[in-house]
């Protein structure tokens, strides 16, 4: 082994900390109004937009921004390539938190929170959503118990609970590892499912049957931009060394992956004839074209390049805009894209929305800082590894 | 590398290819009863009294409304059911004028079309919203979770939500006064007050023949489309007509039911979890090998060979 994850000695109150503790207030009071006097208090949502915000960026885009945890997985303990374990530890520990927030997003939704667990016993197998629902439930816990040897190891002496789950974790880690990419493709395609039912109330350039394979084909591709990127901000705001070593072999086989999608997705659109639109100057033309112009074609050129891949800089920008343009995606299709029918308005996220978001990105900050700080997540890079 | 890469190309060709397979799929089935009960507005009859959504607020027990029910005033602007209100009437003036050149009004009443095979069935999660053999789309409180996916899947945009609500809301719609037709004789409320039988109850294949009976007997009067007969596979509530529907806030909707693409999806892929098994068996394997080079590696002499 070449990396050894450990903790971080660097103080853990920072300016940006305190930054991150005002938004998780904010959130955490419009959580009380919301909870007090109904959504209708806090969120612009009504009886022609039924989804915000916290659908379309917090459910959606945080499922697809989690993606790194199974790819990587995937590629280091599936295919071997033991190399990448360096990013495995904190991919898996963005898709712990990412879903875990994704599960609270639901909560905080669902009008009847409290019934959150009734999908378990009354299911509709018809409903993408309910394969969703199982999937992300069953996959929030799947991340965790893969975390365990990681909490084990800092903890493992004062909880015996945890050393004893680490021992039997041993022989059967590798059925949560596979459990973990299997699940990540079932509800990853099935997410893009959920507005196929609604042709008539969604715009022509993301109404596609396809939706599901083009959702599964580009969570395969954000996974690693989303490692380069998470990992560019842990080491630059923890003054650690860069990992380019890991990350631009990494940036090399996302240009096959991004390349794939913006095939299907570029096919999909012309097939159907769809991009007749596109110029119209309408927001939803517009949002497709940043969407696939800077989130897809303009990174995956850049990838081309040699000395991008190797750049820290300039692959961090091109990781940034695959993740940027991922997310736009799930905010197309669940909220530009949708068009209701008798409405005379349209739809703009409240404050109240805002700050929930918002608020639940801090908290996903600031749980990863403090969870590297006090555990052994990241590798302190000191030596080059030999190929 | 290249080992890695082609391991990692099949895998990804599996997953690929088990989103688009039609796998062991059977062709989607409509769920529709055969003849459910269903309802016949004729357009050309409707006189806009509002008596239809007096009969509803007092038959489900809806809040008093601001505005009084003989109070026509309201038809000035274009009103949609809401989660205190399933049933409205709204006024359209198409351009049509009488023999004294005098504007001519259609009057059209909005609820929930009770679809044949409705899309907010197949997307609840938990089945809170079922297609009953009598025709109505019926909702179960005591299943619903709030996840409001049948309000962003129905094409009608009809449910509405109680969003001031806290903790119990309720999505809200017209429930074709399931419980007046499941008795014998029993009509809805608003088809049992209409004063100019506007309202025909009925079962559906009867309804349709009574529409193109009329519609055949005056062919001058009446648009040549009964609407809802194949509107998203068809609907329990039809409609006929003397104006163009689009003018009078009836969209252009496809005659495939809404339901039938994510639910063939769905079978295609996740019938007796095949595929996810399947990938399970396949990536189980690739690890299998992929460990044991592993160990053969570490048992032998490190050379700093990375597979």
């Amino acid at each position: 082994m070449t990396h050894k994850p450990q903790p971080i000695d660097r103080p853990f109150w920072t300016p940006g900390v305190l930054v991150m503790l005002a938004l998780m207030i904010a959130a955490g009071v419009t959580l009380i109004i919301r909870y007090t006097y109904g959504l209708a208090a806090v969120t612009n949502l009504s009886n022609h937009y039924p989804w915000g915000i916290w659908i379309g960026l917090d459910v959606a885009s945080g499922v697809a921004l989690a993606a790194g945890g199974f790819t990587t997985a995937f590629l280091a303990h599936i295919l071997g390539r033991h190399y990448y374990e360096a990013v495995t530890r904190p991919a898996l520990l963005t898709a712990a938190l990412g879903y875990t927030f994704v599960a609270l997003a639901v909560f905080f939704d669902i009008g009847r929170s409290w019934a959150i667990w009734k999908p378990i016993f009354y299911q509709n197998h018809n409903s993408a959503l309910f394969e969703v629902a199982m999937c992300v439930m069953v996959y929030v816990t799947v991340l965790w118990i893969e975390f365990i040897p990681v909490l084990a190891e800092r903890l493992g002496k004062k909880i015996r609970l945890l050393a004893f789950l680490n021992r039997s974790l041993d022989k059967t880690m590798w059925v949560f590892i596979i459990l973990g990419v299997v699940l990540s493709c079932m509800h990853q395609s099935s997410l893009g499912t959920l507005m196929v039912i609604a042709p008539t109330k969604t715009s022509p350039l993301w109404a596609t049957p396809l939706q599901p394979l083009l959702f599964l084909t580009s969570a395969f591709a954000v996974g690693y931009p989303m490692v380069v990127v998470e990992t560019a901000i842990a080491t630059s705001s923890l003054k650690l060394e860069s990992e380019m070593n890991v990350l631009t072999p990494l940036s090399k086989i996302t240009i096959l992956l991004l390349g794939i999608y913006m095939a299907l997705k570029l096919g999909d659109l012309i097939s159907r004839g769809a991009y007749v639109t596109l110029l119209d100057g309408s927001a939803q033309s517009n949002a497709f074209l940043v969407e696939v112009g800077l989130g897809v074609v303009l990174p995956w050129i850049m990838l081309l390049f040699p000395a991008v891949r190797r750049s820290r800089r300039l692959l961090f920008v091109a990781a940034l805009l695959i993740v940027s343009g991922v997310m736009l995606n799930r905010f197309n299709v669940f909220v530009v894209s949708f068009k209701a029918p008798y409405a005379n308005h349209p739809y703009y996220p409240a404050i109240g929305e805002i700050l929930v978001t918002a608020g639940a990105v801090a908290t996903i900050f600031f749980l990863y800082r403090l969870i590297v700080t006090w555990f052994p997540v990241l590798s302190a890079q000191r030596q080059e590894v030999s190929r | 590398m290249t080992i890695s890469r082609r391991g990692f190309l099949g895998a990804l060709g599996i997953a690929g290819a088990a989103s688009t397979m039609p796998g062991n799929a059977q062709a989607w089935q409509s769920k529709a009863p055969p003849a459910p009960y269903g309802c016949l507005v004729d357009l050309t009859r409707c006189v806009g009294c509002r008596k239809c959504e007096l009969a509803c607020k007092e038959v489900n027990g809806l809040p008093e409304p601001a505005v009084k029910f003989d109070d026509l005033t309201i038809l000035d602007a274009k009103r949609r059911p809401d989660q205190n209100v399933f049933t409205v009437i709204n006024r359209y003036y198409t351009g049509r004028i009488d023999e004294r050149d005098r504007l001519v009004p259609t009057y059209v009443k909005v609820q929930c079309m009770h679809c044949q095979d409705p899309a907010c069935v197949s997307a609840c999660i938990t089945g809170a919203l079922t297609k009953k053999e009598n025709g109505a789309v019926h909702y179960d409180v005591n299943k619903c979770i709030g996840c409001r996916y049948c309000m962003a899947a129905c094409p009608f945009e009809i449910p509405a939500y109680e969003y001031d609500r806290p903790i119990l809301p309720r999505v809200r719609k017209c429930t074709f006064c399931f419980e007046r037709i499941s008795k014998e004789g029993g009509r809805p409320g608003c088809a049992a007050i209409c004063p100019v039988e506007a309202i025909t109850f009925g079962r559906r294949p009867e309804l349709l023949r009574l529409a193109r009976n009329r519609i055949d007997g005056d062919p001058g009067k009446y648009i040549d489309h009964i609407y809802g007969e194949q509107e998203v596979g068809g609907t329990s509530w039809l409609y006929i007509s003397n104006v163009d529907f689009q003018k009078v806030g009836f969209q252009e909707l496809p005659a495939r039911p809404m339901p039938q693409t994510t639910e063939t999806i769905q079978s295609a892929l996740f019938s007796y979890l095949w595929s996810p098994l399947a990938l399970f068996g396949v990536l189980g394997a690739v690890m299998g090998v992929t460990s044991r080079k592993h160990h053969a590696a570490d048992h032998g002499k490190e050379d700093g060979h990375d597979a």
